[in-house]
Order: structure tokens, then sequence, then C-alpha cells
């Protein structure tokens, strides 16, 4: 089961490594971390998604809110909230798959933001499972490098 | 003001007496502060980790402030590390503070820099690393607050050198603590408590599991009265030893591995059972559906998060146990147990293990049995860890006295340093250390500290030439193959005794046992026993 954790923490140094430390010791999956700055400079927000059963999952939230740096936790299900990745893919190109790379995004939402004669970089932002899709659709031409922020979520409104 | 006189002005804003602690560069200027102050007495004790065990016998005692304990950075905090992780495992608010080396040198790898906070994280409540004299009141308050309120534990305070020398603009002792983020749950739920009840008034077969967290909130008196009230028999963990008289006739023993077949049957044959103070670990259920199964699991506990950690419950109840047993006692019902009473009575008549006290050695179980009936009735009973922790929670009768061991952690050579901060926090009270051989010599160095602050600790050596719970192990589970468990070599405890200026007896065998035992309690000074026990010897 994957569950999506909106963890708004104290924006103090230190604070990143105690929740990671946290996921490590007891053994707990992160599939993905994002964090960043709120409205308030002092609270920091990490969205972290994790997966495992009813009891870790359970457990998960329980330890986060132990955390004395943690202020509240939010925990909710993917398809309960909004989320979005941004990715970014370097890749290799050369006249016969220019044009495929290029169909590849108009379809997908993706933008090219940079090129030279044999490589380009595509920004793609979309959910983590679109994102997901998109990269597996590159597979064919040769990806030099990828970078992905993590999924970042919020609860939808109507949830709220 | 510096921020050294500051850190010990806060500690006397606390309440602080006595601090456990190794001197080094990095902490040079908080010892110079609590010499110049001369309201605190600092032990000097022989080795860091020492520091956090007396710090933790004596908090244990004291029972209202948190034990403290001060040692250099580097070497000095990661030899203290053993001591925070084994307060951290049984719930014992200390206050441990480590020198660190300069600010600006932090993250060089400088001499005796070690990155205390980052190793400790994962067994301390909390930890800071103060980088503004200015924040020093504000950390020593919430410090205090956090390590001895909701789920007690050490908190970490890392001080780098020029911290501790500079010079703050004002000294303010704050007069409350505002923490966003730490709001612990003591008052239980009212909704959950009349579940309890209702629950109460079906059952037929109901028990109390009284864990050490019931100690820690001071409420076995609360936890006695209810259980006479209502007639509910009780048995503990390891760690909630004492909860009630061991003699008490409501009370069935220790559960576990290693705890009485009649407790564990009274577990197994309940039909609610309420876990209060209690993790549910493994040494004490070593299956979680044990205590699920068939019954109506009840669990109060002050941290939500052992709720449903390792089993069930049916009934989820956050919240202080002084304060839960209080709302409980509140409430009146009518319910008839003397049926299961009597059950358990007799399983305890048929169970109790029939003791051996003959042949060429002492037997540690009943050696234990006549040491607690002279002992005084408030004493302080400290069980190190191996074979006489097994012994010493079998058969230790622990009346109104307490019973202190490392039951999370494990961790030996506990009970010397435990013993001597036990000691020192309540000196009126008899304070006795059982130890094996193997875990004596863990922290024998502490006998000069015993020594240089005339500590009247009794210490007991069960002396069996070997690590005796590991030899039994490999006894049952490699086929008698023992591997690095031999511990001749054992230095001539006599000539240690001596060496110590401490007086010795040594026991051989059943029959001089009483007189060794009156001489040993007679005075109320410091004294070595050897106790010698059958190398073969097994826990039963």
């Amino acid at each position: 089961m994957r569950r999506i954790y909106s963890v708004l923490v104290e924006n103090r140094s230190g604070v990143l490594g105690k929740v990671a430390g946290l996921f490590s010791r007891r053994c707990y999956n992160i599939d993905s971390l994002a964090v960043g700055e709120t409205d308030d400079p002092d609270v920091s927000c990490m969205t972290i998604v994790s997966s495992g059963d009813q009891r870790t999952i359970e457990q998960i939230e329980k330890q986060l809110n132990k955390k004395l740096d943690v202020i509240k936790v939010k925990t909710f299900e993917e398809q309960s909230a909004i989320s979005r990745e941004l990715m970014l893919i370097k890749v290799k190109y050369n006249k016969n798959t220019r044009r495929d790379i290029m169909e590849n995004c108009d379809i997908m939402g993706a933008n090219i933001v940079d090129m030279s004669k044999t490589h380009m970089i595509i920004q793609m932002c979309d959910t983590p499972e679109r994102t997901s899709i998109f990269m597996k659709m590159l597979t064919g031409v040769s990806i030099v490098e990828v970078a992905r922020t993590g999924c970042l979520a919020l609860q939808k409104c109507s949830e709220e | 003001m510096t921020g050294a006189d500051i850190m010990v002005k806060c500690l006397e804003a606390e309440g602080v007496k006595e601090i456990y602690g190794y001197p080094g560069v990095a902490i040079a200027p908080f010892y110079e502060a609590v010499r110049a102050s001369g309201k605190i007495h600092s032990t000097l004790v022989r080795t860091e980790q020492s520091a956090a065990h007396a710090a933790s016998g004596y908090t244990r005692i004291n029972k209202e402030i948190p034990g403290v304990c001060a040692v250099t950075s580097g070497p000095g905090a990661t030899n203290l590390i053993t001591g925070i992780a084994t307060a951290f495992a049984d719930s014992i608010p200390l206050i441990c503070i480590t020198g660190q080396v300069k600010s600006e040198l932090i993250g060089g790898d400088v001499f005796q820099e070690a990155d205390i906070t980052g190793a400790c994280e994962s067994f301390v409540k909390y930890s800071y690393l103060v980088n503004d004299v200015n924040d020093i009141p504000r950390i020593m308050k919430e410090a205090f607050h956090v390590a001895n309120t909701g789920r007690k534990g050490p908190v970490l305070i890392d001080v780098p050198i020029d911290m501790q020398q500079a010079e703050a603009k004002k000294f303010v002792y704050p007069s409350e603590v505002n923490m966003r983020t730490y709001k612990p749950t003591v008052k239980g739920n009212m909704a959950q408590i009349n579940k309890v009840i209702k629950e109460l008034e079906k059952a037929k077969r109901p028990l109390i599991y009284a864990g050490g967290g019931v100690i820690l909130s001071n409420a076995s008196a609360k936890l006695e009265e209810f259980a006479l009230k209502n007639n509910i028999p009780v048995v503990s963990t390891m760690m909630g030893i004492g909860v009630l008289p061991t003699n008490h006739t409501l009370y069935y023993g220790m559960v576990g591995n290693n705890g009485k077949a009649y407790a564990n049957r009274a577990v197994v044959e309940s039909d609610v059972i309420i876990v209060v103070g209690a993790r549910v670990a493994d040494r004490a259920v070593n299956q979680p559906d044990l205590i699920t199964k068939d019954k109506v699991m009840i669990h109060i506990d002050v941290d939500p998060a052992e709720i449903g950690k390792n089993a069930g419950p049916s009934i989820p109840l956050v919240g202080d146990a002084s304060y839960i047993f209080d709302d409980l006692l509140s409430k009146e019902f009518e319910a008839d147990y003397s049926a299961w009473i009597e059950t358990l009575d007799s399983y305890r008549d048929r169970l109790e293990v029939k003791l051996d006290s003959q042949g060429d050695y002492v037997d540690a179980p009943a050696f234990i049995q006549k040491l607690t009936a002279a002992m005084k009735n408030d004493s302080i009973y400290v069980a190190d860890v191996g074979q006489n922790q097994l012994w010493s929670c079998g058969y230790a009768q622990i009346i109104d006295g307490d019973f202190l061991t490392t039951g999370g952690m494990g961790t030996m050579g506990y009970s010397i340093p435990a013993a001597m901060g036990a000691k020192m926090s309540d000196p009126k009270r008899q304070v006795v250390a059982v130890c094996g051989d193997g875990s004596f010599q863990m922290s024998m160095c502490e006998l000069a500290t015993i020594r240089q602050n005339d500590v009247a600790v009794k210490i007991i050596v069960f002396n069996n030439g070997y690590l005796g719970l590991v030899r039994q192990f490999q006894h049952y589970n490699y086929a008698d193959n023992y591997s690095v468990v031999d511990l001749s070599g054992n230095p001539d405890l006599e000539k240690l005794a001596a060496a110590y200026d401490m007086p010795f007896i040594r026991v051989h065998n059943m029959d001089e046992v009483d007189d060794a035992i009156e001489k040993f309690l007679k005075d109320d000074n410091r004294y070595l026993m050897e106790c010698m026990i059958n190398p073969m010897a097994v826990v039963k």
C-alpha cells in the first residue's frame, strides 16, 4: 500500500537527517522525498511517499509525530491528493531519433528546454505516474542523465 | 556571565545536586563553573559509560529530577553512548551534556571531534547542538522538560567550548516551556476509560500486565489500590518488578521467556488484559498474538507509538498511568473474579520451582531469596545482566524497595554504577548490586569511585568462571561447544577488595550463606561478596 505523508517540520539544520534516519532505522521504505520551505520561513514541508502494510503505515505516522521537530503530519492515499513531480531528462539524439523524441514530448506535454547539436534536455512536470510513463517511452533513445524532484502532494480541496 | 556559568545556573534552578562525569578540554569551562559555584557535587567516574548509568540509578531513586552527566567531546562523548542508549531503552530521564570542539572547527575532523548529536539520534528523546550562547537557558529548560515528561528519556546537549566561554547578554531562566511540537497527552480519553470499565464488568478473568512505565509515572500505589479494590490479579514485565510487593497476594510474578510459568499462564488464560506502561517486547511476549488471541487487550501508554506497535490492541488508551488510574479508581463496577484468583493461586502453588539448595556451590536462586529476606524492606536491589539478572528477577523479594536493572538494552556493567548513583540519591537506604563475574569486570573500575566518595554500596559477584548465560545458550543450542565464554583469568576478588580498601567475604556453599549475609548486611558500609556458583548452573 502506498501512502503520502505531508509533514510540516521546524526549518532547522539537521531535521531532514532526523526524519530520514527514522525511516532507515526502522527499515521503512522511502519511495520519494521532497522538501521545501512553506509560506512561513520557520516551517518546511516534507512530502514523503512510502509503502508498507497497514501496521507499518500507522507506525510511520506515529513515529513521525513523536519527533520533536515535527509540527504536523497529514497522511493520505494517492487518489486523495493532487501530486506532481518535475523531471529533467538529458538525452542524446541524432537525425533518426529526433522526430520521435519530439513527438513523444508533444503527446505527453513535455518541453524541450535546452539543446545542442547532439543533446537535449526535456522538462516534464506531471503526476509521478505520467512522468514514469514518459521516461519508459524514452528508453529507446539514449538517456544520459535524469533528475526528478520526487513527488510533491497536497490533499485535494474536496477532502479537507 | 559565560555560557558555562549559565549552564550551571540552569542546573541549580532545576534542583540538580549531583552530576556524574569525566572532564576534558572541551568541557573544562563547564567544570570550572561547577567548581566556582560550589552548589553542585560532581563525581568523577572512571569511564564515561558509568556516568550515564550512575545518573540513571540516581534519578530512578530520586524520581523527580533527571539524572545529569557531563563528559568531554570525542571519545568522552562516544563512550557515553551505550549509557544513553540504555537509558533510552528503559525510558530513564537523563540530561547528557557533552563538550564539543570550537564551533568554527566543527566538521573539520579536528582533535577529539565526534558528531555526537548525529551518532545518538536514534536513541535520544531529543538533542541540541548549541550555536548561540543566548539560547542556553531556553535549551536547558526545554531539555529538562522533554526528558522528564511524557515518555521519559535521555536528552543530549552538545556544547562547543566557545559557547561555554562566550559572554551572554543576560541570564533569565525561563519560567515555562513553549514547544509547539511537544505536548504529550497525559490525561486519558474518558470514552476509552468507560470502555475499559465496560469490559471489566463483562470479564471473568481480567489481568493487569504492568511495565516500567507504571513505576516511572509513580503510579504503583494507585495500581495497587485499583487491583485491591476490584480484586484484579497483576503480573509484571522485568522493568515492572516492584510495582507491587513481590509477596503481594495479587501479584503473580514476571512474565516472559524467563518469567514465571504461572505468570505466562495467567496471560494466556485471561479474557481481558490491561497492558499498562509496557512495550509488549519480544522477551516479555515472544509471540504478539499470545496477548491478543481470545481476549480483549487494553493498552495504556503515554507514548501513542507504543500502542499497536507490536500487538493489538482492542482498546487503545493514551495517557500517563497515574492519571489513568485516578480515573479508573473513580469508577464503580460490580464483578466477581474470585474463581479466577483461585485458579491463579493453584497455578502458583503448583508451578513455583522448588529450589535445590544443597551441594558444593552456592545456589543462586536460594541465595537471592535468603539475601532479600534479610535486606531491609525499603532496600534497593540492582541487578546486572546475565544469569544474575534472570535469577534476580525470579527470586528477589521486593517489598517497599526498588528493583533496578536494564531490561530494554540489557547492558552488562550497569549494576555497579547504577547502585552507586542510587545510594548517592538516598544514602539512608540499603543498596545492593548483584552481578556476574563477567558484568562485574565491565564496571570494576568504579570500585575506585566508590572508595573515593565513600559510597556504601554492597556488591555481590556470582562467580561461575563463565559468561554464564551465553554458555547456557551454547549448552542448549550448540551441543556444549563453548566458544569465547571462558572467563579464566578472573582477578582474585579478595585481593582486589583489599586493593580498594573494601571488606570482603567469599561464600563457597549454602552452609556458609546465612552467616555471610549477616556480616554483609550488618553495617552500612561498602562490601564485596563473592559467591561461588556451579559453572554448569543454568537458569531454569
